[in-house]
């Protein structure tokens, strides 16, 4: 008998069979998208010691109402105009012992941005969408500061063009193949001097 | 004349879909590799708000959720319309925290503990009072380094009700 040869294979619901995991996939997964702002909490400090005394001027009061409204050092301020006075404020050098500020040297103003804190309060009605804008206008104050401070030192240090968020994203990337030591003290001293102390009020 | 009429006129020739597994496999292996198993079903409303200034949460850290939003339509007429906490796949009430932190740190090896993150999913229409909780309640179980999950965009889009 002649060999026949073996009788091909009908793969027409193969693409029906694909669906249908295709579909189980859809159904069943998510795209993580974890990013956020980090932030971190203040231990509960249970000893006795009297807080340090911060001047008034040396704090940027940022308040909530119930009625999502913002109060800038007293004055009603909008959300868009609350990153350049938060700049303004952190990078005013009252004192003039900032080398890298430019601030107005305003007396009434910070004395430098290690001293600065921002002081943040809200009120138990006030919507979570609004806190998370504060919060994000916040960090980008401190972010522009950071970024500008880092374009000067940086050059100096051997990682000229790069802002503090690149630094930071560089550092973190395992393919990056640069002086990963030298990197983390530049970052290092940009926290150093431009500290975030956000405070909140319970 | 019969000869050259072999073809039956009209009708178009069948479109070859031998290629079509290949395609849907291709969507399938797309999808199996970038998306992950959903953990928790959410019975609440979780409407991320958004930002600019975001940093990704590192995978390599152990992540805890907390989400908190309205629950929703199916569980309004028995939870209320007022936001609530929900951990794991129940609601659970603010004193469960504690616990459930607790519960997190034992499933970790030792090493990962201190950088156990807590990832708060809250929904944008939340008000700021249950959150303002459980970070007290955080701060209680030590858990001090928290993340406000939020998707990217920019912030005006959280202005609108």
């Amino acid at each position: 008998m002649a060999k026949r040869a073996a009788p091909e294979v009908n793969a027409g619901s193969m693409a029906d069979i694909a669906f249908l995991l295709l579909i189980f996939f859809l159904v069943t997964t998510t795209i993580p998208k974890d990013s956020g702002i980090s932030r971190k909490l203040p231990p509960i400090d249970e000893s006795e010691t009297e807080p340090p005394i911060i001047r008034q001027k040396n704090i940027f009061t940022v308040s909530l109402n119930n009625r999502d409204q913002m109060l800038v050092e007293e004055n009603l301020m909008e959300i868009e105009d609350l990153r350049a006075a938060a700049v303004e404020f952190l990078d005013n050098n009252g004192d003039g012992t900032c080398t890298f500020c430019k601030g107005k040297k305003d007396p009434d103003s910070s004395d430098n941005p290690d001293k600065a804190v921002i002081s943040l309060k809200n009120e138990r009605e006030t919507s979570y969408a609004t806190y998370i804008s504060v919060q994000n206008e916040l960090v980008a104050a401190y972010n522009e500061l950071r970024n500008r401070r880092a374009l000067e030192i940086g050059a100096q240090k051997g990682f000229p063009n790069m802002n503090f968020i690149e630094m930071q994203a560089k550092l973190s990337d395992v393919r990056w193949s640069g002086n990963r030591d030298k990197l983390k003290e530049v970052i290092e001293q940009i926290q150093l001097e431009i500290p975030q102390k956000l405070s909140e009020v319970q | 004349m019969a000869k050259f009429k072999k073809k039956k006129d009209g009708g178009l020739p069948p479109v070859n879909t031998a290629a079509l597994p290949d395609i849907v496999f291709m969507l399938l292996f797309f999808f199996m590799v970038a998306t992950v198993m959903r953990e928790n079903t959410l019975k609440i409303a979780n409407i991320l708000p958004v930002a600019n200034q975001v940093e990704k949460l590192d995978k390599k850290n152990p992540i805890s959720y907390i989400y908190i939003g309205k629950p929703s339509d199916n569980y309004a007429s028995k939870f209320g319309t007022e936001a609530r906490i929900q951990l794991n796949d129940d609601f659970a009430d603010v004193s469960e925290i504690v616990p459930f932190i607790n519960q997190e740190r034992a499933a970790l090896r030792e090493e990962l503990i201190p950088f156990l993150t807590v990832s708060l999913k809250v929904d944008r229409k939340s008000n700021m009072g249950i959150v303002g909780d459980v970070k007290q309640e955080l701060r209680k179980a030590n858990a001090l380094k928290i993340n406000y999950t939020t998707g990217t965009g920019d912030v005006s889009a959280n202005a609108e009700k």
